[in-house]
């Protein structure tokens, strides 16, 4: 096992969990639970699909990839903001609504139940072992970035606020309302870009093709305590061990169920405290303020 | 000195609660003013109507002889109105400075928040105000004082000039009180306007220049503190027009024999710590015979609540022992301590006495429906029996057992609560505000059953903040201020000018 | 503050007390339901189809031939066993999302036993051993978060989530590393415990999957409407879940309440298993459950957590399910899992929505 390609690789599977993740942990910071982020990158894939094949253009997939995890980020935060619905039943609703809208759409559009036709995407050198795809370089900055936002900018400010004592921020004028909307859209987009690159990465849009990825990345959130760079790590920790078990296929020394397992379990332990308590914002879930 | 604030003949209803009748208030500016009252006074909510988080139904607001009445807490705050509320507005996850900038960010170029400008505004405002504190700490790290220190710092930090504190010593240790009476001192030499909503008499003497009284939603009186003594406020706090109650006493019963000092309710040096970890319940010691009222009186927020959700089980106790009838339930749960012959009136029906979208009938039987279960299953016909049985004894309506909790009045709802608590078998019971929020003839009605109740020997603590309710019910009175029992006496001695004294702080009683 | 009298008097509602819990529970899913037909038209619409015919065969297609009408049961009956799962948990304020696994593991307890049993068992003692090896297995998996919750007060709604995956890859590794027929990712043909489907007991619903199971399902919502409403346990679940505080004071221990809730919630979902097990293959497959789970928070919630509601909302959502496959020809079946998301959110809003409005509705009209 080559370390170079075992660090490319796993590079490469963490990608959309880092998009995700990214995105799940702003929404979640200001006080929105974030389990639609399945539903947003299965959005962003089919969308980017969709983009490229008529336009020919993988950056014009890129474009229709974040508007479809706008759109859906939309209606959840009116969802769960205006309507102050179940952020959990509304979180459940948005992932099988994306898989309804996808599937309708591939049938629509592309004539198939399974998958669309094959597009363009972005690199295609092989010697560059994926990195001279430009989404792979933002997924690479996009933590780091998200990090800076939360920790230094104003907007960032609010958005903790908001998440941990929205009360406190309304008695100072902050519109917690505002905050909040402006987390989700922040959060269908970049999680959409997390389905974007995987789908122009495979060149073709599968049914269900982002297959609980999006709940890995709710994983690494919970796992890297609602931080940013933490869940990065995350990401990269369950990357690796997914890579492991790629490149170990032929030996079965573990089944690949348990390197599956691997995330979840982690995640559960961060939960019950086993080791130190994973405390998420206060204010997350309640949208009443 | 010019006036700063005036309200005039405010009026505020909500629904059909009336909270403020005719409130006035004057402050001149560079002043510190003390508002005074007792719970349900309305204090607060006429602050509220200041900060622009109410709008008065009538009435006028005036500040700085400009008419505001009904602006927003926007402009409030912009013509340098600042309110420190009682429970803090603090983000505790984050630090002093972030929770002082927020909402007023300072940015460096590219949009990036300047910690280190707002650090230094912190310092700067920090060192000209004598409030010492680090813009680097967090919230969540600071002690009361401190936290109270940077929400003080918050009002200033957006420039005002008139600060409204609501409350501000209820959670601090002495030595914390003194230095914040220190900042306020120093607040208004430098002519800043101080109202401080309080209840606390040493803190109304030592401070305050001028003090407004209000009562019932109305203003009783604005004197100047120089020119009126302790007993003269409180006896404006507290004094009532005459009412049903007004001169009641309750006729001492014959006692045929010797109460056994086993029976009864004891409590013997019960200390609870709170939230902060101040003792809110101080080293308590007293007991209440079989044929007894006890009734504790005192302004809400000094440990009644704790001491009562510590004898029902729903706290626990950092020290002391509880006993009833001799059988010490300090550890007991709830279910045992029902066993053990306690009942419980609680003081919020709302959350602990009822499960509003349950039935009269199956609220009736909360607590005890194991006795109405057989092999698991409920007896439906014996709970309407049950019901039925309460519901005409205790004059329920509308008399509907299968009505929604939810659908009765408040009063109607309290009685369910009191047929539970005293249609069962009980020795001791708990009496938590029993008639908060009930109309007058509901009022008459539990009041009666109390009277009941002790004649049939059983012993009975009361803790209310009407004062005539005490005066009322009570064989022995004691009043509670900060934890401690600040003095005992029979009822035949209280008079409501030295409750009144003791309930604020003005006298040392004795505690036995 | 004092409340005058005449406020206090006016405070009182007069009218029969079921007439504001229907209109609460009622309204949100009709309200469910208009937003589906719209968006049915629009799809249909967008077809080019007319949305009369399409619904028209939607009907032939589902209740009006005797093989729809029994998948519509067959499909209904797993349904109402999750959804009355999750809406068990939900009457004591949890949130179960873990059906899909406590499903799976049900009907692998059922398939081992059905396996294990000797060949010719009667199904008197067969069927009572296979269900009480499904609700272990559900029951096992419902613990987890149960005590998690109970002990270190870890969220019930992750820890399902994340359970499901563990579960399911346990699964899988069982049936894939071990105990399948070559070529597929099933267990072999069960010995005993087979439940007869109805086609086999009347030449109606001729060639249906619907079992008997489905008169389990209806038992099972039988027993837990007793359980809720009549029983003391129920009671006092019921308190916890509308109000904690209360139910505390009442001397119920809320941490309890919560263990016996979540384990039985599992419990339910995991005997749902035998409809596919025990009804339908007559083995266990790997995925059988798949999309079970979510879908039962859909029914719990249009049930409005009742389980009367849950089997009518079962009924609605198996028939939404098979009428894709009824209309295929014109608009594709996908259009039904865009029209089970819509509902699912459609409620979620109004919920919240037409509370609101009501409570302030009648507000206004005492005063």
């Amino acid at each position: 096992m080559n370390p170079i390609s075992f660090l490319t690789q796993m590079v490469r599977i963490a990608i959309p969990y880092l998009f995700a993740a990214s995105g799940g942990v702003v929404a979640e910071r200001s006080g929105i639970v974030s389990l639609t982020l399945e539903g947003f990158m299965l959005t962003g894939a089919f969308a980017a699909v969709l983009g490229t094949h008529y336009s020919g253009s993988p950056w014009i997939g890129v474009l229709a990839g974040m508007i479809g995890g706008l759109i859906f980020a939309m209606i959840h935060a009116v969802a769960t903001i205006r309507y102050r619905a179940d952020q959990v039943v509304v979180g459940v609703a948005i992932n099988l609504l994306a898989i309804g809208v996808t599937r309708f759409f591939l049938k629509l559009f592309f004539a198939s139940s399974s998958n669309s036709p094959r597009v363009t995407g972005f690199g295609g050198n092989i010697n560059a072992a994926g990195f001279d795809n430009p989404l792979l370089w933002l997924g690479v900055l996009v933590a780091p970035v998200v990090a800076f936002v939360i920790y230094k900018t104003p907007f960032g400010l609010r958005v903790r606020a908001a998440g941990e004592h929205p009360d406190a921020a309304e008695s100072v004028g902050v519109s917690v309302t505002r905050v909040r909307y402006i987390a989700v859209a922040i959060s269908g987009i970049l999680a959409a870009l997390g389905g974007v690159y995987l789908a122009l990465d495979q060149h073709q849009f599968t049914d269900q093709m982002t297959a609980g990825r999006g709940f890995i990345a709710i994983s690494a959130v919970i796992f890297g305590r609602w931080d940013p760079i933490r869940a990065a790590l995350a990401c990269l920790l369950f990357a690796a061990a997914e890579t492991f078990q790629i490149q170990l296929q032929g030996n079965h020394a573990i089944p690949s169920q348990f390197v599956e397992m691997i995330p979840y379990l982690l995640t559960i332990i961060a939960l019950a405290g086993v080791v130190g308590r994973a405390v998420p914002p206060a204010a997350l879930g309640r949208a009443e303020s | 000195m010019s006036e700063a604030i005036k309200l005039e003949r405010i009026g505020k209803a909500f629904g059909d609660v009336v909270a403020l009748n005719g409130a006035s208030l004057e402050v001149q500016s560079g002043e510190i003013h003390a508002l005074v009252g007792e719970n349900g006074a309305g204090k607060s909510t006429l602050m509220k109507v200041l900060g622009g988080l109410i709008k008065p139904d009538e009435g006028r607001v005036d500040v700085n002889g400009r008419d505001v009445t009904g602006w927003s807490t926007s402009d409030a705050i912009a013509a340098g109105i600042g309110i420190v509320h009682q429970h803090f507005m603090l983000v505790p996850t984050l630090t002093v400075a972030e929770n002082l900038v927020l909402g007023c960010e300072p940015k460096s170029r590219a949009g990036v928040l300047d910690h280190r400008r707002a650090a230094e505004d912190v310092r700067k405002l920090s060192a000209g105000t004598g409030l010492a504190i680090e813009p680097e700490r967090l919230i969540a790290d600071l002690s009361v004082g401190e936290a109270q220190r940077v929400e003080i710092l918050k009002v200033l930090f957006r420039g005002a000039r008139i600060l409204v504190l609501d409350e501000p010593t209820a959670v601090l240790s002495p030595p914390e009180v003194r230095e914040l009476w220190a900042v306020l001192r120093r607040l208004r030499d430098q002519g800043d306007t101080i109202i401080l909503i309080t209840h606390r008499l040493d803190e109304v003497v030592d401070l305050s220049d001028t003090i407004t009284v209000m009562r019932a939603g109305k203003t009783v009186a604005r004197i100047k503190t120089a020119d009126t003594t302790p007993a003269e406020i409180a006896r404006l706090m507290v004094g009532r027009e005459v009412s049903l109650s007004a001169g009641k006493r309750v006729q001492p019963l014959n006692q045929s024999a010797p109460a056994n000092s086993d029976q009864g309710l004891v409590v013997r040096n019960v200390s609870v710590v709170g939230s902060r970890g101040i003792r809110v319940v101080d080293d308590v010691s007293f007991s209440v015979k079989p044929g007894e009222i006890l009734g504790i009186a005192g302004v809400e927020g000094n440990g009644q609540t704790e001491l009562i959700e510590a004898i029902a089980g729903l706290r626990s106790v950092a020290a002391g022992q509880i006993l009833v009838d001799g059988v010490e339930i300090t550890r007991h749960s709830v279910a045992k301590r029902h066993d053990a012959g306690l009942s419980h009136i609680p003081e919020d029906r709302h959350r602990r006495g009822l499960i509003l979208e349950y039935t009269v009938a199956d609220n009736l039987i909360l607590g005890v429906q194991k006795s109405f279960a057989r092999n698991g299953v409920l007896d439906n016909d014996r709970i309407l029996a049950n019901a039925s049985e309460d519901i005409s004894s205790f004059d329920i309506r509308p008399p509907n057992p299968i009505l929604e909790a939810r659908a009765l009045s408040g009063g109607n709802q309290q009685k369910i609560v009191v047929a539970r608590e005293m249609g069962r078998q009980f020795s001791a019971l708990l009496a938590s505000q029993p008639t908060r929020g009930v109309d007058v003839g509901a009022i008459e009605f539990i009041h009666q059953q109390l009277l009941d109740a002790r004649a049939s020997g059983k012993a009975i603590l009361l803790v209310s903040a009407e004062l005539n309710e005490v005066l009322a019910l009570s064989d022995r009175i004691a009043v509670m201020y900060r934890g401690k029992f600040a003095g005992v006496m029979s009822s035949s001695d209280a008079t409501e000018e030295i409750l009144g004294e003791l309930m604020i702080g003005a006298r040392k009683g004795n505690a036995a | 503050m004092t409340a005058t009298p005449a406020a206090a008097r006016a405070q009182i509602i007069t009218r029969a007390p079921w007439r504001e819990h229907a209109e609460e529970a009622l309204i949100p899913p009709l309200v469910a339901l208009l937003v589906a037909a719209i968006c049915g038209d629009l799809l249909i619409l967008s077809y080019g189809q007319s949305p009369a015919a399409v619904y028209r065969l939607l009907l032939e297609g589902t209740w009006g031939n005797a093989y729809g009408f029994g998948q519509v049961l067959y499909k209904a009956t797993t349904l109402a066993f999750t959804g009355l799962a999750v809406s068990f948990g939900l009457r004591a304020g949890l949130f179960n999302i873990g059906g899909e696994s406590q499903l799976a593991a049900g009907g692998f307890g059922a398939a081992l036993t059905g396996l294990a049993l000797p060949v010719g068992t009667p199904l008197i003692l067969a069927l009572p051993l296979c269900m009480i090896a499904a609700g272990l297995g559900g029951g096992v998996v419902g613990a987890v978060p149960a005590y998690l919750k109970t002990k270190f007060g870890a969220h019930e709604v992750i820890v399902t989530i994340m359970l499901n995956f563990v579960v399911l890859a346990l699964l899988n590794w069982f049936i894939a590393g071990h105990l399948h027929v070559p070529e597929t990712l099933h267990t072999p043909e069960i010995h005993a415990g087979v439940l007869p489907r109805l086609a086999d007991l009347s030449s109606t619903f001729h060639g249906s999957a619907a079992n008997l199971a489905l008169i389990v399902a209806v038992l099972v919502a039988a027993a837990v409407w007793f359980y809720l409403f009549r029983a003391r346990g129920g009671y006092e679940l019921r308190a916890v879940g509308l109000q904690p505080d209360a139910a505390e004071y009442g001397g119920i221990s809320v941490g309890r309440v919560w263990m016996r809730a979540l384990t039985f919630s599992g419990v339910i979902a995991g005997i749902g298993g035998i409809n596919y097990v025990l009804g339908y293959k007559h083995y266990y497959e790997d995925g059988f459950a798949s999309g079970a789970g979510f879908l039962g928070i859909a029914v719990a919630l249009v049930g409005r957590n009742h389980p009367i509601g849950v089997l009518i909302a079962a009924f609605f959502f198996a028939t939404l399910s098979q009428g894709g496959l009824a209309i295929h020809a014109f608009v594709p079946k996908q259009m039904m899992d865009v029209l089970q998301g819509v509902v699912i959110l459609a409620v979620a809003m109004s919920v919240p929505e037409v509370r609101r409005v009501l409570r302030s509705a009648r507000r206004t009209r005492e005063a």
